[in-house]
């Protein structure tokens, strides 16, 4: 356990004050054994003079010790045996320390079920150890840990080329295994890379500097893992502050306690209640050792606000200024961990910060073979197979992209009835729009309208039509569609001009990256809204068909296309009647939670307070809605 | 060192206090093991803050094998009665019937009735669904890929091929009626960690750990304390007062003292970092057999 250093005997308080101050560095070794991966941690350990004397004479019994050298990959190969009793080997832990830092190594066997434990030892490491024997140069196994470490967020690499004594130390070997491992890392995003040539069993440039290779200039793997600056890859600007625990011991205190997950906050702060939009002020930052000015990751804390909010364990608290994604819809790269591949469709619990909810895998984009980096389609992902995926959740929830922000991008998925934890998920920075609606985007500034040479008055007079936009709004399975259809066939007999927008179709084209959060909804209509104003000006009649829950929502888009323009139609009916509509069991699936913002299962849906028409499609039949509406538009001279 | 930079204690203290408020959020009946040693002592130090300015929101349990040094059973009855605390004492009485002790029945068996199957009766009679440990993961080779959350199943075992990877600090409490999960806060911390931060905090320990003239014999090479009138004496031992400590505390017949002159936090530290063989050595269970702590695990002691 002791530190090669003088102050522990001369002064002990000198030691523990110098000791104080040191700050955690958590690295992955990747790598098998046959690369020498054991002998490496126990010459960290044993140069930094961590082992024991009982310890160290467990060493010498080793058979295969040579004369005088202490076998050290036997501090760590406990894994052997326990590989025989048939105990799974996943992550071991190592500690270790120095006058500057504290090491946590996480140890993962390089064969068996090596991405699920790379991924697992990955997933809390700052820098990986990337071991390459020097007699075989990058294989198949370094091009996988090189992607599993890039895919798991690791900014930090050190690739240690190992077995320089068996290769008689020589530059050209070391050169062109860099140069081969520079080649294909060219697509992976590694912000740090480092080379060391290595001899772990000798000690060559694990601690002490190698006199074996003095055209070696640079750092010792020592050297760089005291030195590596990794303090500031977190995140320190966007506050994110899951909520673990309301703290309530009696009526005069309520607390929110959590961890500090990236960003920082101080008293006075304002901050919103994710997912309720509530706001507040930040009032004092609870401690056993005293209020503090200031919190930052990975403190964990107390908060209490200047207002009486309604937060409940799972909320998340962030600040204005950056405000995460809240969807629940989203692409995330899956790592499958259990043996039961994985069931599209099938519902799971989902871990996300301090939130447990439900949800499913919508689609599978694509899978990455490790070895090869190839991407294929498939239908599942197997134990140790990693793939793009479509989630999607029961509710909305806060959250950032992985690359981003690891700590409010990650999640599990564990299985609602073995509850083992299945797959580990990255989520995908949002292409494209998804994410937020656009209803108040400022156009560019240097943007010009044109106006068109034709009149409106002109085309009313050649369509003989006045351009309207007709929402015909109500619950799933009310007739939206089919009463457009219809109204469209009629209008088209009567010889004028008119088109449907339909929300299905729509999501098919215009749509597609969109999902069914209450944010992607609105941006669906807010575009549906832009299209059938083109549709007016253009002088056709436009039909559209779209759900459109919110009345506020509805109202914007009476706005965009002009309330003169605008003409809403509300398609009414018992929701049993929808039901027993329902061949494809939509409100079933609903009602079981696997689709969430179902308007009127698991979504609210609002009831337009003032449309210009109501029918109660329970009782009047298609062709007379379709009448009806035709009899609206005369009455307002749309059509005569 | 630039500001928003944190020391490793501190690091590490905020990881346990996570955990510690995860399993208070997600378990029903949540209790803490409470050992009496540092490690405990540390645990405990780490509840409060978890909790602040709340009381602990689950109780502390210890299981008394009824040979505990009598200083450890007065630290602890001193804890049991500070604000906020609700202690569990459980000792196993039919091995009180039966007269169970470490020199008639010997360590292991005496460790299995007293220890092992009292701690599974109190499961059973408290029906906690979680317990928190002060194991750490440098304690030994077996433990260095053990879990923060570890599951036992109905019966108290662990299930090697059933432990779940614990990503991030995402950690899974989802388990069925009758399952526990065994989480260790400690996981990350060393030894050197723990005294560190005993010192810094100032967070009382058992007086044991300090160096004082204590009265021993020794046995089978090793230093044992004649701590009360129950302990038979070999013909031609006679206790002396030896200036002693002790590295860990469990059962005094069974904890080896080490000769010493530390009688501060300093001292133990600077002995600590000098010394020249592991911590366990002076634990007696462990050189009972060879794969115990995997045995004893599927047991279902720690």
């Amino acid at each position: 356990m002791s530190h090669q250093s003088d102050l522990i005997a001369t002064d002990i308080e000198a030691y523990l004050e110098q000791h104080e101050r040191k700050e955690i560095l958590r690295f992955l070794t990747c790598g098998s054994v046959d690369d020498g991966k054991s002998t490496l941690i126990g010459r960290l350990l044993h140069d930094s003079k961590m082992i024991y004397e009982d310890q160290l004479a467990a060493l010498k019994s080793g058979a295969s010790a040579e004369a005088g050298e202490y076998d050290l990959a036997l501090l760590v190969d406990g894994l052997q045996a326990e590989r025989e009793q048939g105990i799974t080997i996943d992550v071991a832990y190592r500690y270790f320390s120095t006058t500057k830092r504290k090491f946590i190594i996480a140890d993962t066997p390089g064969h068996e079920q090596y991405t699920r434990n790379m991924a697992t030892g990955a997933s809390c490491c700052d820098v990986a150890v990337i071991l390459i024997d020097a007699q075989q140069g990058v294989l198949a196994q370094t091009r996988r840990h090189t992607f599993i470490v890039s895919l798991l967020g690791i900014r930090h690499i050190v690739v240690a080329v190992n077995k320089m004594d068996l290769v008689g130390f020589d530059e050209g070997v070391f050169e062109k295994i860099r140069d081969e491992y520079h080649a294909f890392t060219t697509n992976l995003s590694i912000e740090d890379l480092h080379f060391i040539p290595i001899s772990a069993l000798k000690g060559d440039n694990v601690v002490e500097k190698s006199q074996s290779m003095p055209w070696y200039q640079g750092a010792t793997l020592m050297y760089l893992l005291e030195n590596i600056h990794v303090a500031s890859d977190r995140n320190f600007s966007c506050f994110r502050f899951p909520v673990q625990r309301v703290s309530r011991p009696d009526s005069t205190f309520r607390g929110y306690a959590g961890t500090v997950r990236s960003g920082t906050v101080k008293p006075g702060d304002p901050i919103i209640v994710l997912p309720s939009g509530k706001r507040s002020t930040v009032d004092r930052i609870v401690t056993m050792d005293g209020d503090l000015d200031e919190a930052f990751p990975p403190l964990a804390v107390t908060l209490t606000l200047k207002d009486e909010v309604d937060i409940s364990r799972g909320d998340m608290l962030v600040k204005s200024d950056s405000i995460p994604a809240i969807e629940d819809r989203f692409d995330a790269q899956l790592v499958w961990l259990d043996e039961e591949p994985l069931v599209p469709g099938k519902q799971y619990v989902i871990k996300h910060g301090t939130r447990r909810l439900f949800g499913r895998v919508s689609g599978i984009r694509f899978k990455t073979d490790v070895n090869t980096l190839e991407r294929s389609t498939t239908p599942t992902l197997a134990l140790n197979e990693i793939g793009r995926c479509e989630l999607t959740l029961s509710e909305p929830i806060p959250f950032d992209p992985y690359p981003e922000n690891r700590e409010t991008g990650a999640f599990i998925l564990i299985d609602r009835l073995t509850h083992a934890t299945v797959a580990a998920g990255m989520i995908c920075p949002v292409a494209g729009t998804t994410g937020r609606d656009h209803w108040d985007e400022i156009p560019h500034g240097q943007l010009k309208v044109t106006t068109s040479p034709v009149t409106a008055r002109e085309r009313e007079e050649r369509l003989g039509q006045r351009p309207v936009t007709v929402l015909l709004t109500g619950l799933s399975k009310s007739g939206k569609t089919v009463i457009a259809n219809a109204v469209e066939r009629q209008l088209f007999d009567a010889g004028r001009l008119a088109t449907v927008l339909d929300g299905q179709n729509f999501r098919l084209g215009m749509s597609r990256d969109l999902g069914f959060s209450a944010t992607d909804r609105s941006e669906n209509v807010r575009r549906a809204a832009e299209t059938a104003r083109i549709m007016n000006d253009a002088g056709l009649l436009c039909l559209t068909a779209f759900i459109v829950p919110l009345e506020s929502i509805r109202a914007r888009a009476r706005e965009v296309i002009g309330a003169d323009r605008f003409i809403e139609v509300f398609l009414d009916a018992p929701i049993a009647v929808l039901k027993s509509r329902d061949t494809e069991g939509l409100y079933a699936a609903a009602e079981r939670g696997e689709l969430p913002s179902f308007p009127g299962v698991t979504t609210e849906f609002e009831r337009p307070s003032s449309p210009d028409l109501v029918l109660d499609t329970s009782k009047l039949d298609i062709d007379t809605c379709a009448k009806r509406i035709i009899e609206l538009l005369k009455r307002k001279q749309v059509i005569r | 060192m630039p500001s928003y930079q944190l020391t490793h204690l501190k690091q590490l203290e905020a990881e346990s206090i996570h955990i510690l408020r995860e399993v208070a959020a997600e378990f029903e009946r949540p209790v803490m093991l409470y050992s009496i040693g540092k490690d405990s002592s540390v645990l405990l130090h780490l509840a409060r803050k978890a909790f602040f300015p709340g009381p602990l929101p689950f109780p502390l349990l210890h299981v008394d094998t009824t040979w505990k040094f009598r200083d450890m059973i007065a630290f602890r009855d001193r804890v049991a009665r500070e604000p906020g605390i609700e202690m569990i004492v459980h000792i196993n009485q039919e091995g009180v019937a039966k007269n169970v002790n470490p020199f008639t029945f010997g360590s292991k068996a005496h460790t299995d009735i007293m220890k092992t199957q009292a701690l599974l009766q109190a499961f059973d009679k408290y029906k906690f669904d979680a317990a928190f440990g002060g194991a750490r993961r440098d304690e030994e080779k077996v433990r260095a890929k053990e879990r923060v959350y570890s599951v036992r199943d109905k019966n108290h075992r662990w299930d090697p091929k059933n432990q779940r990877p614990e990503l991030w600090q995402l950690y899974n409490g989802a388990i069925n009626r009758g399952e526990e999960v065994r989480v260790f806060p400690l996981s990350n911390w060393t030894e050197l960690d723990v005294w560190q931060y005993v010192y810094l905090e100032h967070i009382p320990i058992v007086p044991l750990y300090f160096a004082a003239k204590r009265p021993v014999v020794v046995r089978d090479g090793t230093l044992i304390m004649v701590d009360d009138e129950r302990m038979p004496l070999e013909p031609g031992e006679k206790p002396e007062l030896r200036m002693v400590r002790f590295r860990t505390l469990g059962c005094y017949p069974l904890s080896g003292a080490v000769e010493s002159t530390a009688t501060t936090l300093q001292g133990i530290i600077q002995e600590m970092l000098l010394a020249r063989f592991s911590e366990r050595q002076g634990r007696l269970i462990d050189h009972d057999a060879v794969a115990s702590m995997e045995q004893k695990k599927r047991e279902g002691y720690f």
